[in-house]
């Protein structure tokens, strides 16, 4: 027991050395590095119920896009903007919207919070209902809230409507992916640090009962509604900061196809999981480095197929490594001879 | 006399479509006894455990456990009033091993989170070993529950509910896929967490031999209804539950 907490600090410190040395040794590749650390997040996210619990969400997409926008409306009000006036001009007349460093890595840090309990208290609501369903029913219920939003986003148009809405213009001279990199490691740090400690209580465990035996969990007087809910408002709360993130890096929200957008991100953040092998807490973290690593690949010498690569990929792994990389290493100590009950590093 | 009764049914009936499952059940569980309730299959005796424990409401009827009507509450709710129950097909977390299985069945008597946030103490994994040694499973305790025979599943089972510290344990069939050398071993272990631990047992179970050797009273179900209530001895040449097991309804 004390051996693996020992190895699981330090693979978290090499983890996060490597990580910090990483924008210096690859810094025409920050924009990747800002996707690795934002996919970590709504990798963990969705491991807390996908994995953790076995309740298998399609819709955290949504939490993703809501913190999107919310971050992206969060710097406009800051710096003392309509939002309607601004989406109006849809990215033109960009001298009349200009703020300056101090407030827009302040409206930044402010709107990414503000999406974290936004998004906490929406998946708290939601999930109290939705929760309720279990299995297939929960999975296709979430799918239909994820296809819903896309669609419903673009109706605002205070928002920009279908055709979308710009991030703030970043001021001259400030290195936004750095900035953005760095606060997506900070986040992570703290997710992770979270997850350790949640998996060494009581609530960590009740989880794990909730995915082998709900009936059984429920039997014995677990309050299993609220440990539902609450876990997936954590991941709530932490997939909207990933969707800041990531809006911020990309500047640009489309409702379908950047915030809201079930094929790409909505997938990718239950394959990352899969890749690195879910209900583990590393699982997630290797599973989209892995994902960021494959996809480049993918996208720089298979071009024109990369999506056909990244759907054989995903045959593969569901049906050849249905543990991941995780998985894979478990079962390779236990060939190597490691005692008996030390393979269970949840 | 007036004997102290910690579960207390009156007129129970439990329709599914048309189908009696229970019908106008009465019976009684006096506090620190062992009760028995045994019957040909699909007389109704899980349907009765599952209308107690908030499986399913009930059509009609009361259900007075500690003094408090449970038809409206639900699964959970009873459970941490002290009622627990098992299962019939063993329910155990199958991918977590008997050390955790056992340490998330400790007592949970208020439904907040609060007592969920910190994490097992010495004194839980210590109770958590010291009950898996009671129910013979000592040297299991690292195995992935999903991994153990029926029989152990059904031996954790009971070792986990006994760490939830219930005021009345309702088992659904303990014996049954039990090697049946270790049967009296069992029985054993059940007077003893009736004793020891202070437990009220409501006990299901189609083995003649333990129900004999087990319970103070015998409550005899057949086609949903209750057809006969006394001591062993006197169930046992009761006219009318040797027509219902002979297949004389």
């Amino acid at each position: 027991m004390l051996k693996q907490t020992a190895a699981q600090w330090l693979a978290m410190l090499a983890f996060v050395a490597l990580a910090v040395a990483a924008p210096f040794a690859l810094p025409n590749n920050m924009a990747q590095l800002v996707d690795v650390m934002v996919f970590i997040l709504i990798a963990l996210g969705w491991d807390m119920l996908g994995g953790q619990m076995g309740y298998n969400s399609f819709g955290n997409v949504v939490f993703f896009g809501i913190g999107m926008y919310l971050v992206a409306s969060t710097q406009v009000l800051w710096g003392g903007f309509s939002l309607q006036e601004y989406n109006s001009a849809k990215g033109g007349n960009l001298e009349a919207f200009v703020i300056g460093e101090p407030a827009y890595v302040a409206s930044l840090i402010a709107g990414l919070a503000i999406a974290a309990v936004a998004n906490f208290l929406i998946a708290l609501i939601v999930g109290a209902q939705l929760l309720q369903t279990r299995g297939h029913y929960f999975a296709v219920g979430t799918l239909g809230l994820g296809v819903a939003a896309g669609e419903f986003a673009g109706t605002f148009s205070f928002l920009g409507g279908g055709s979308g809405m710009n991030f703030l213009q970043p001021p001259d001279g400030l290195q936004l992916s750095t900035l953005l990199y760095f606060l997506g490691l900070a986040t992570v740090v703290v997710f992770y640090l979270f997850l350790v400690w949640l998996h060494g209580t009581r609530f960590g465990l009740v989880m794990n009962a909730i995915r082998d035996n709900e009936d059984k969990a429920e039997a014995m007087g677990l309050p299993t509604a609220r440990v539902k809910a609450i876990s997936w408002a954590v991941a709530a709360a932490f997939t909207a900061v990933g969707g800041g993130l990531y809006g911020a890096g990309k500047n640009f929200i489309d409702p379908t196809e950047v915030a809201f957008s079930l094929t790409t991100i909505g997938v990718w953040m239950i394959l990352m999981p899969l890749i690195g092998g879910k209900g583990t807490i590393w699982g997630p973290i290797i599973g989209a480095v892995a994902f960021q690593l494959f996809k480049e690949f993918f996208w720089t010498f298979l071009f024109g197929w990369q999506r056909v690569a990244l759907g054989l990929l995903i045959v593969i792994i569901v049906v050849f490594f249905p543990d991941g990389i995780m998985g894979g290493l478990h079962a390779l100590r236990r060939r190597l001879g490691a005692p008996h009950g030390q393979e269970a590093a949840r | 006399m007036t004997r102290d009764i910690i579960l207390s049914l009156k007129g129970v009936s439990k329709r599914f479509g048309g189908v009696y499952a229970n019908q106008d059940v009465s019976l009684e569980v006096p506090r620190g006894a062992i009760i028995g309730l045994i019957g040909p299959n699909g007389s109704g005796k899980s349907t009765l455990f599952g209308s107690i424990t908030g499986y399913h409401p009930i059509d009609a009827g009361s259900i007075v456990y500690e003094g408090r009507e449970l038809k409206d509450l639900r699964t959970a709710e009873i459970a941490r009033l002290g009622l627990i129950r098992t299962f019939q097909q063993t329910h155990v977390y199958d991918d977590l091993d008997c050390v955790k299985n056992m340490l998330i069945s400790r007592p949970m008597r208020k439904g907040d989170i609060a007592t969920l946030m910190h994490r097992p103490t010495a004194r839980d994994r210590a109770r958590a070993e010291e009950l898996l040694e009671f129910v013979g499973l000592a040297s299991k305790r690292h195995l992935m529950a999903g991994s153990l025979s029926f029989g152990q599943q059904k031996l954790l089972e009971f070792a986990m509910a006994l760490m939830n510290e219930p005021d009345l344990l309702l088992l659904d069939e303990p014996t049954a896929g039990i090697n049946p050398t270790l049967i009296n071993g069992l029985i054993d272990r059940l007077r003893q967490a009736n004793e020891r631990f202070g437990v009220t047992l409501f006990v299901i179970e189609h083995n003649m031999r333990v129900m004999m050797n087990l319970a103070q009273e015998i409550n005899v179900l057949a086609g949903g209804k209750l057809i006969a209530r006394g001591a062993p001895k006197d169930i046992q040449n009761d006219p009318k539950v040797i027509e219902a097991y002979l297949g004389g309804q």
